[in-house]
C-alpha cells in the first residue's frame, strides 16, 4: 500500500502572507506522526490548508492523499473521503443541536461513499455507544453545537465527532491545550481507540504531555513555516527539556 | 392634496359600489365608509415623502389598476391546512375578501363564541358590531385603512364571551384568487375577546393564481381584562400579490396580546401593527420571520405603546433576505408617563444572503417614564463564514450547510410560538423556503 498522506514542497499564505514555506512530510497507513512547533509556526494553517479553508492559498507544492490530489477536493470531499479536523477552535452553532449535527455529518459522508443513511433508531444506538465508551454525558447532544461549553467539552466533543465519523485520516490540533488531566485521557482514548493499520493520525501539540498517551512513530517539529527536524518520539521529550528557542532562532 | 389618478380610481370605485356595501341601510356605517373614504382622498397614497412610508413605496398601486374583487368561489378540497389535527379545527375561509365557508367543529364550540363573517354578523346584530368596528385603535395617518373602512365587505367576525376558553385554534383561510386582470380586496376583521377568556387564531393567507390583486385588511382586537389572544399569521400570497395588512390591537389590565408572523409571500408586503397597552399588566409578544427573495418587498412596522404600570413587550423579528430583495424594519415602542415599571425588549436580526439584499432597520423607542427596562438592538450580518466551514469539514456539502445555518437562524424564533401544534408547520414552512433557495442559488 502506498502512502497515506504526502505533502510535498508547500507553501501557503494568508491574505498575502507567506505562512508556510515549504513543508515536505510523508505519513505512511497505521502512523502516527506528532508536529510540535512554537506558537505562531503555522501548525493551525497546515491543519487548514489540509481541510480547505477558504483564505488559505496554495501557492507552491502538492499535497497528495491515497495518492490523489487533496487540494483539488472541497472540503465536503475531503472529509466524505475519510480526512477529519479536530479543531483548535471549535466554532459554536447556535439553534443547531449537536445530534442534529452529528446525524447530518455521518449521513453525509455515508452518502458520499455510497452507503444508506442510518436511521434515527441507528443512530441513536451508534451514539449512546459511543458517548459511553467516551464517558461523555449524553446533556452534550442536546444543546446547540458546542455552544455554552467548556473549553474541555468543546475538545471532547471533537473527539465525540471523530469517534462517530471514523476518518482514515485524523488531524488533531492541539486538541490538548487547555485540558485537565481527566479530560486529555479521554481524548488520547479516542485516539488510540481509532488506531488500526489503515488509518493514520497527525497530532499537532504544543506540549509533550499528550504524546505520554498517544504514543507517536515520527515527531516533526514546525518552526517559521518550514519542518526544522525530525526524530523519533524521543524528540519530544528533547523539546520539553530544551524549548523552542533554539528553533526561533536558528530560523530567524 | 393629492390628485393621482390611482387615489381618483378607488374613490370613484367607492362611488359605484357605495349602495350595496354590506350595511348600506345603516347610517353609522355609511358615516364610518363615508369619512373613511374622505381621509383616504385627502391622504393619497402613501408617499416616500411620509415618515411611516420612507423605505416603502407603492409602485404597483400606483401604476396599475385594481378592480374591485367580485364574488368567487375555489375548490377547498385542495387548500392547504396549517394545523397537524388537519380538519378538525375551526375552520373559516374567505376567498377575495368575501366569506366562502365557515366550518366549526359543532360539538367543539362553546357556548359564547360568535364565529364567522362580519357581513353576516352585521345583518344579524348590526348594533354588536357597530359597538367595536372602526373603534379600536386611533388610525389617524394610516390612509389604506381609510380606504379599508370606506371598502370593507367581509372579514373574521370572532367574538368570545366573558370566561370562555376555545379550546381549539380557529384558522382562517384568506384565499387571493387572481384573475385575469388586477382585482382589489378590503377584508376586515373584527376580534372581540371578552375579559378572562382565551382563543388562538391562525391565519393564513395564501394565493392561486399567476396574476397582481391587491389585498388591503384591516383588523381591529380586544383583548379584556386577563384574556389572552394568540395570533399567528403565515403570508404566503401569491407572487404578484401586494398585501397591506394594517392592525390595531387594545389591551387591557393582564390581557396577553401573542402574536407571531411568518412571511414569504406577496410581491410587495407590509404588515403594521400598533398595539396599545392600556391596564396595568397588559404584556404583549410580537415576533416574527420573515424570508424574501426575487424582487420582494416585505415591510414590517409596528408600535407599541405603554400607557399603564406593569406592562411589558417583547418584540424579536428575524429575516432572510436572498436576491434581490428587500426588507424594512421600523419599531416603535412608547413609554408613556405614567406606565413606571414597564419593560420593553426589541430585536431586529436580518441575514443577507445576496450583495444585492438590502434591509433597512428603524428602532424608535421613546420613554417617558423613569423606572422602566427598555432594551433594542439590530443586527445585520451574512451565514458566519467559520459555522460553514465547520460543518462543510465534517462532509456536509455546501448548499446543505447553509440551510442548516438559515434553518438555525430562525428557528429560535419559532420557538417563541406557544401553539406547539403549529410549530412543525411554521418549521416546514421555513425548510420549504431554505431548500428552494439553495436549490436556486445551485443553479
Ligand atoms: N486568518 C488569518 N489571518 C491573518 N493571519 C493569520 C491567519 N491565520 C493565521 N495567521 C498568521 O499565520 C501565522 C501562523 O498561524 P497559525 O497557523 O495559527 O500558527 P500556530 O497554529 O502554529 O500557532 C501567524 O503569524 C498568524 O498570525
Ligand atoms: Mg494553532
Amino acid at each position: 500500500m502506498g502512502y497515506m498522506l504526502e505533502i510535498k514542497n508547500l507553501h501557503a499564505s494568508v491574505d498575502g502572507k507567506a505562512i508556510l514555506k515549504g513543508i515536505d512530510l510523508t505519513i505512511g497507513p497505521g502512523e502516527v506522526h506528532a508536529i510540535m512547533g512554537p506558537n505562531g509556526s503555522g501548525k493551525s494553517t497546515l491543519a487548514y490548508v489540509l481541510t480547505g479553508r477558504e483564505g488559505y492559498e496554495v501557492t507552491e507544492g502538492q499535497v497528495l492523499y491515497q495518492g490523489r490530489d487533496l487540494l483539488a477536493m472541497s472540503p465536503e470531499e475531503r472529509a466524505g473521503e475519510g480526512v477529519f479536523l479536530a479543531f483548535q477552535y471549535p466554532v459554536e452553532i447556535p439553534g443547531v443541536p449537536n445530534t442534529t449535527f452529528l446525524k447530518e455529518a455521518l449521513n453525509a459522508q455515508r452518502k458520499h461513499r455510497g452507503e444508506t443513511p442510518l436511521d434515527a433508531m441507528e443512530f441513536i444506538k451508534l451514539i449512546r455507544r459511543t458517548i459511553k465508551d467516551l464517558g461523555i454525558s449524553d446533556e452534550l447532544l442536546k444543546r446547540p453545537v458546542n455552544v455554552g461549553f467548556s473549553g474541555g467539552e468543546k475538545k471532547r466533543n471533537e473527539i465525540l465527532q471523530m469517534a462517530i465519523l471514523k476518518p482514515t485520516l485524523a488531524v488533531l490540533d492541539e486538541t490538548d491545550s487547555g485540558l485537565d488531566i481527566d479530560a486529555l485521557k479521554t481524548v488520547a482514548d479516542g485516539v488510540n481507540a481509532l488506531r488500526t493499520p489503515e488509518r493514520s493520525i497527525l497530532v499537532i501539540t504544543h506540549y509533550q504531555r499528550l504524546l505520554d498517551y498517544i504514543v507517536p512513530d515520527r515527531v516533526h517539529v514546525l518552526a517559521q513555516g518550514r519542518i526544522a527536524r525530525s526524530g523519533g518520539k524521543e524528540l519530544a521529550l528533547e523539546l520539553e527539556r530544551t524549548g523552542y528557542a533554539a528553533f526561533a532562532d536558528a530560523a530567524a | 392634496m393629492p390628485d393621482s389618478a390611482p387615489v381618483q380610481s378607488f374613490v370613484e370605485q367607492f362611488d359605484a359600489l357605495r349602495g350595496e356595501l354590506p350595511g348600506a341601510a345603516l347610517p353609522w356605517l355609511c358615516d364610518l365608509r363615508a369619512a373613511g373614504i374622505e381621509r383616504f382622498a385627502s391622504l393619497g397614497l402613501p408617499a416616500p415623502g411620509v415618515e411611516a412610508w420612507k423605505y416603502t413605496r407603492l409602485r404597483p398601486l400606483e401604476t396599475t389598476d385594481f378592480l374591485p374583487a367580485t364574488a368567487h368561489t375555489v375548490n377547498i378540497d385542495h387548500l392547504p391546512t396549517l394545523l397537524p389535527q388537519g380538519g378538525i379545527d375551526h375552520r373559516v375561509i374567505f376567498v377575495n375578501g368575501r366569506l366562502m365557508q365557515c366550518l366549526a367543529m359543532p360539538g367543539e364550540r362553546p357556548e359564547g363564541v360568535e364565529l364567522g363573517g362580519l357581513a353576516d354578523a352585521l345583518r344579524r346584530d348590526p348594533e354588536a358590531v357597530g359597538e367595536h368596528l372602526g373603534r379600536i385603535g386611533a388610525p389617524d395617518g394610516q390612509a389604506l385603512l381609510a380606504l379599508n373602512t370606506a371598502m370593507m365587505r367581509d372579514g373574521l367576525m370572532l367574538r368570545v364571551k366573558r370566561g370562555v376558553s376555545v379550546a381549539l385554534p380557529i384558522e382562517v383561510v384568506y384565499v387571493g384568487a387572481a384573475g385575469p386582470q388586477p382585482l382589489a380586496f378590503h377584508p376586515r376583521n373584527l376580534i372581540v375577546l371578552e375579559p378572562g377568556s382565551r382563543a388562538t387564531v391562525v391565519e393564513h393567507h395564501i394565493g392561486l393564481g399567476a396574476g397582481a390583486y391587491f389585498a388591503n385588511s384591516g383588523t381591529e382586537i380586544r383583548i379584556g381584562e386577563g384574556a389572552e389572544l394568540h395570533h399567528y399569521k403565515i403570508q404566503d400570497e401569491g407572487a404578484e400579490a401586494v398585501h397591506v395588512a394594517t392592525q390595531h390591537v387594545h389591551l387591557e389590565a393582564n390581557a396577553l396580546y401573542d402574536a407571531f408572523t411568518l412571511t414569504t409571500g406577496a410581491r410587495l408586503s407590509r404588515h403594521e401593527v400598533s398595539v396599545r397597552l392600556t391596564g396595568p399588566g397588559a404584556e404583549c409578544h410580537l415576533n416574527g420571520a420573515y424570508m424574501v427573495r426575487g424582487k420582494q418587498h416585505c415591510d414590517t412596522t409596528t408600535t407599541i405603546e405603554h400607557m399603564a404600570p406593569r406592562t411589558s413587550c417583547r418584540e424579536i423579528f428575524k429575516g432572510v433576505i436572498d436576491e434581490q430583495a428587500r426588507a424594512v424594519f421600523q419599531g416603535r415602542i412608547v413609554i408613556h408617563r405614567g406606565a413606571q415599571q414597564s419593560n420593553g425588549h426589541q430585536l431586529s436580526k436580518a441575514l443577507l444572503l445576496s450583495n444585492r439584499a438590502e434591509i433597512d432597520t428603524k428602532p424608535e423607542l421613546e420613554i417617558y417614564a423613569d423606572d422602566v427596562k427598555c432594551s433594542h438592538g439590530a443586527t445585520v450580518g451574512d451565514l458566519d463564514r467559520d459555522a460553514l466551514f465547520y460543518l462543510r469539514a465534517r462532509g456536509i456539502p455546501e448548499a446543505a450547510a447553509r440551510a442548516i445555518l438559515i434553518e438555525a437562524f430562525l428557528a429560535d424564533t419559532i420557538n417563541e410560538v406557544a401553539a406547539e401544534g403549529l410549530c412543525p408547520a411554521l418549521m416546514a414552512s421555513i425548510g420549504h423556503w431554505v431548500s428552494s433557495a439553495t436549490r436556486r442559488a445551485a443553479s
